[in-house]
């Protein structure tokens, strides 16, 4: 494959790994937990290059999952503790990242990891690190980002249900004995593991408008939990496309205007949505 | 370090002033940050601060240099359209407010990214420097630069002393506010105008990214030493001073580091301290409180 | 058999409690009101019971055995404010949620529980309405949805929050109905309500509730005037018309 199509596959498959994880955030008002998490996986990051002392996939993959999981589990202390649900998290998730940031600056200036890389992510040169699979040479954040995709869409194929009832009554789902508890950590830990896949490409603040933005478009669009995951796939991808070719054009950061496309395709469903757009909004007004 | 730090504060007249500015600063923030608070806003503040990066480079774009006030006028006028579109977002659809702030934060931030690789890589001219915007970069900050910071944070602290009675009565209560003969819509209009003023001149020396800490962090801790909202503003003041020259100090001797990011952890330091062992809910207190309960119990 | 049964029971916020040494028990096939003034814990009791709040202290059996969703056999209708009604979902869809508990990890829903589901909204008269968005449902509408999906669940002992605030008159029709079909097939329904003057007609057997049981039994010997006043705090009028005793809170 050229070097413009795996930089084209790697973008869409952050805007469908995080669409479709997104979704669930939207549904359940947690988008501020998911933009506390993906700062925080900087410091997870950042930790686990200081143990193993490598850049290795896997020990950033878990490094960013146990500090994703302590991330929420700290603001649920904190919330229980009688502190405001938004306020736990403007205090847990800056205080990480900030440590993050210091960590970076201190001890891990000279290697490929930096300051800039952690805010916008570093897509253009993804294909330039390969290794080889079943004879093909593919991107490492790539492959990463492939099976992270195809994970990410297993657990919510086999707990779909469960999800979806957590989401919508987590009443009911206690009287039914679903464990509401383990299935939130379990979103979570998805959300963790989608935004050190998406770091490489664009950074531990722009996964934030990629989890977001897809879903919100799509929840302007549908009534249907199952056809929201759909567009909100299409909308990652669409973002992450149209994010490219516009940097391409502009000659400026590909990270930051996939996220600015994503902003353009919100504005457009706003207005034109036919089920809740201001559009149709308007004309009821007029004819009421 | 410590030595370092005395001498510089001692005997070099800019750094006395970046500290004081820093310190007015984290006065101005903790004093807003409570209010903010109270009004359930903490993360709008966030919002605010990401999306003031666009502005600050539209700004630059336009004029062609870094003059500090342009850029602060360019980033009060997208933080304040993020706070408008944020409300019209969850006025008009379904939305909900956190995916609103998420939202408008991210595509802010990513236009704002945009502009500024842009920019960086425009050739001729000094190095813009914008990029100090993000995480902060108190040691960069011009004398100029110093006198507008701390004159704005001065203006702001001096009036949220005037005003301290009617937005009380405003949070506390906007329907008695309303019957009081308060003008309750300008009062707020005032608030959020502030409040974005507030994050924007903090910009400079926190950065972008991790202002809305400096809204938070100083005042919950506050919340763990007294139950007054008078003494609330005044404490959260004083840790978001504490912060502030801490961060400023250690980031200007040590070259390299951003500020931000110090004045952050310093300000978490100051809440797990006030966590701990604050008399108001504070951990210690509570672990005393029970076994007073328990021993009462067993009696 | 007792279709449920405390004791001890004690529930707290901030060390302020909120129900204190609650003991009472509920026969089974019973339609059971319980009845309190606005901050008596009637939800609290409701949710304490059920495991979705903390208990300080109690014991809950079912059916005689010991609480336990696992045991699948509990229904349960929340109050109509606690869920988001901008949740991309249909009434059909909520409907089926109520199976999901015999459905069981990792399956999707069978062509039995899509039917069953159907014949549930049929009968609450909400056939037409199926692929309704749930906020485009009236008030009533959206309280028999949750009706009908607490029918589907297949419970023995049904605990409904207030079902029938804010119905229209063909819902609360169609309630009082439902809960009669199930007292009749032996089910035992227990309802947070309101409304004292439809106690006496709905409800065989009355809770009086305020942070502790006031009284317990059948409706005609615990709904008397000398009992609500204790319950209320002597804050009801009562007044009669046509010779009937109508209460006023």
């Amino acid at each position: 494959m050229t070097y413009e199509g795996w930089i084209l596959l790697t973008a869409c498959l952050v805007g469908i790994s995080c669409g479709m994880v997104g979704c669930f955030l939207i549904v359940r008002r947690m988008t501020m937990l998911a933009d506390a998490i993906s700062h925080s996986v900087l410091l997870g990051i950042v930790l686990a290059f200081l143990v193993a002392n490598s850049l290795n996939g896997i020990y950033m993959l878990i490094g960013a999952t146990v500090i994703g999981l302590v991330t929420t589990f700290a603001i649920q202390s904190l919330h229980n503790s009688g502190v405001q649900e938004d306020a736990s998290i403007g205090i847990v998730f800056t205080t990480f990242f900030a440590i993050g940031v210091i960590l970076i600056s201190l001890f891990a200036r000279d290697v490929h990891l930096d300051v800039e890389h952690a805010l916008m992510g570093e897509i253009a040169f993804i294909p330039w690190n390969t290794y080889t699979v079943f004879g093909i040479e593919i991107p490492k954040a790539t492959g990463m980002l492939l099976c992270i995709t195809i994970f990410a869409l297993l657990v919510i194929l086999m707990f779909y249900k469960e999800l979806k009832l957590t989401s919508f009554d987590a009443a009911l789902a206690v009287t039914l004995g679903l464990p509401v508890a383990l299935i939130h950590y379990l979103l979570m830990g998805l959300v963790s593991i989608t935004a050190v896949g998406s770091f490489d490409a664009v950074g531990a603040v722009l996964v934030v408008s990629m989890l977001v933005v897809p879903g919100t478009c799509a929840y302007l669009l549908t009534d249907r939990l199952s056809v929201m995951l759909l567009y909100s796939c299409l909308f990652g991808a669409a973002s992450a496309i149209f994010g490219y070719y516009g940097a391409l054009w502009l000659d400026a950061s590909i990270s930051g205007s996939m996220s600015a496309a994503g902003g353009i395709l919100f504005l457009l469903t706003w207005v034109f949505s036919p089920r809740y757009g201001l559009l149709r909004r308007y004309r009821a007004m007029i004819t009421s | 370090m410590i030595q370092d730090m005395w001498n510089a504060l001692l005997h070099q007249p800019n750094t006395q002033w970046v500290v004081l500015s820093t310190m007015l600063l984290g006065i101005a923030s903790g004093v807003l940050g409570s209010f903010a608070l109270l009004k359930k806003q903490s993360l709008i503040g966030d919002a605010v601060a990401h999306a003031a990066l666009p502005g600050i480079c539209i700004a630059y774009l336009l004029i062609g240099e870094k003059q500090l006030l342009v850029l602060l006028l360019g980033a009060t006028a997208t933080g304040l359209l993020a706070t408008y579109l944020i409300q019209l977002i969850t006025t008009t659809t379904r939305i909900k407010k956190d995916a609103a702030i998420c939202l408008i934060l991210s595509v802010f931030f990513g236009t704002g990214i945009v502009l500024l690789s842009k920019i960086t890589q425009q050739a001729g001219g000094n190095k813009s420097g914008l990029d100090h915007f993000i995480f902060g970069q108190a040691a960069a900050m011009t004398r100029n630069d110093v006198y507008t910071m701390a004159g704005a944070a001065g203006g702001l602290i001096l009036i949220a002393f005037l005003l301290f009675k009617e937005w009380k009565l405003l949070i506390f209560d906007p329907d008695f506010a309303k019957n009081s003969g308060l003008p309750v819509g300008l009062l707020e209009t005032l608030f959020s105008t502030l409040l974005v003023i507030t994050v924007v001149i903090g910009i400079q020396a926190v950065g972008v990214i991790l202002m809305a800490a400096l809204l938070i962090i100083p005042t919950i801790s506050a919340r763990y030493w007294t139950d007054r909202l008078g003494w609330m503003v005044v404490i959260a003041g004083s840790i978001g001073a504490c912060s502030g020259i801490v961060g400023a100090l250690i980031s200007t001797i040590s070259t390299g580091l951003a500020t931000g990011p110090l004045i952050v952890v310093t300000a978490a330091g100051c809440f797990i301290v006030s966590f701990t062992i604050g008399p108001k809910r504070g951990l210690i207190q509570k672990l005393m409180a029970h076994r007073v309960r328990l021993k009462e119990e067993s009696i | 058999m007792e279709a449920l049964n405390v004791k001890d029971l004690q529930v707290a916020y901030d060390r302020k409690a909120v129900l204190d040494q609650v003991e009472l028990s509920i026969p089974k096939g019973s339609l059971t009101a319980i009845v309190g003034p606005n901050g008596a814990g009637k939800s609290t009791l409701i949710k304490a019971i059920l495991g979705m709040l903390k208990r300080s202290s109690g014991q809950i059996s079912i059916l005689g055995k010991p609480y336990s969703p696992k045991n699948r056999n509990v229904g349960y209708v929340p109050q109509r404010g606690s869920v988001d009604w901008d949740f991309p979902t249909n009434a059909l869809d909520v409907i089926l949620m109520g199976r999901y508990g015999h459905i069981g990890w990792f399956k999707r829903p069978s062509k039995q529980d899509i039917a069953l589901a159907k014949e549930a909204l049929h009968k609450l008269g909400m056939a037409d309405y199926a692929d309704r968005q749930i906020r485009q449902l009236s008030g009533g509408q959206q309280q028999r949805v949750f009706l009908a999906r607490a029918l589907v669940q297949d419970a023995e002992v049904y605990f409904m929050d207030e079902p029938f605030v804010g119905v229209d008159a063909k819902t609360e029709k169609a309630i009082i109905d439902l809960l009669r079909e199930l007292k009749q097939k032996g089910k035992t329904v227990i309802v947070v309500h309101h409304d004292l003057q439809t106690v006496p007609e709905y409800f065989d057997h009355t809770l009086l509730l305020n942070r502790t049981v006031i009284a317990n039994g059948p409706t005609e010997q615990v709904f008397t005037e000398d009992l609500l006043q204790k319950t209320y705090g002597g804050a009801l009028a009562f007044f009669s018309t046509n010779g009937d005793k109508r209460v006023m809170s």
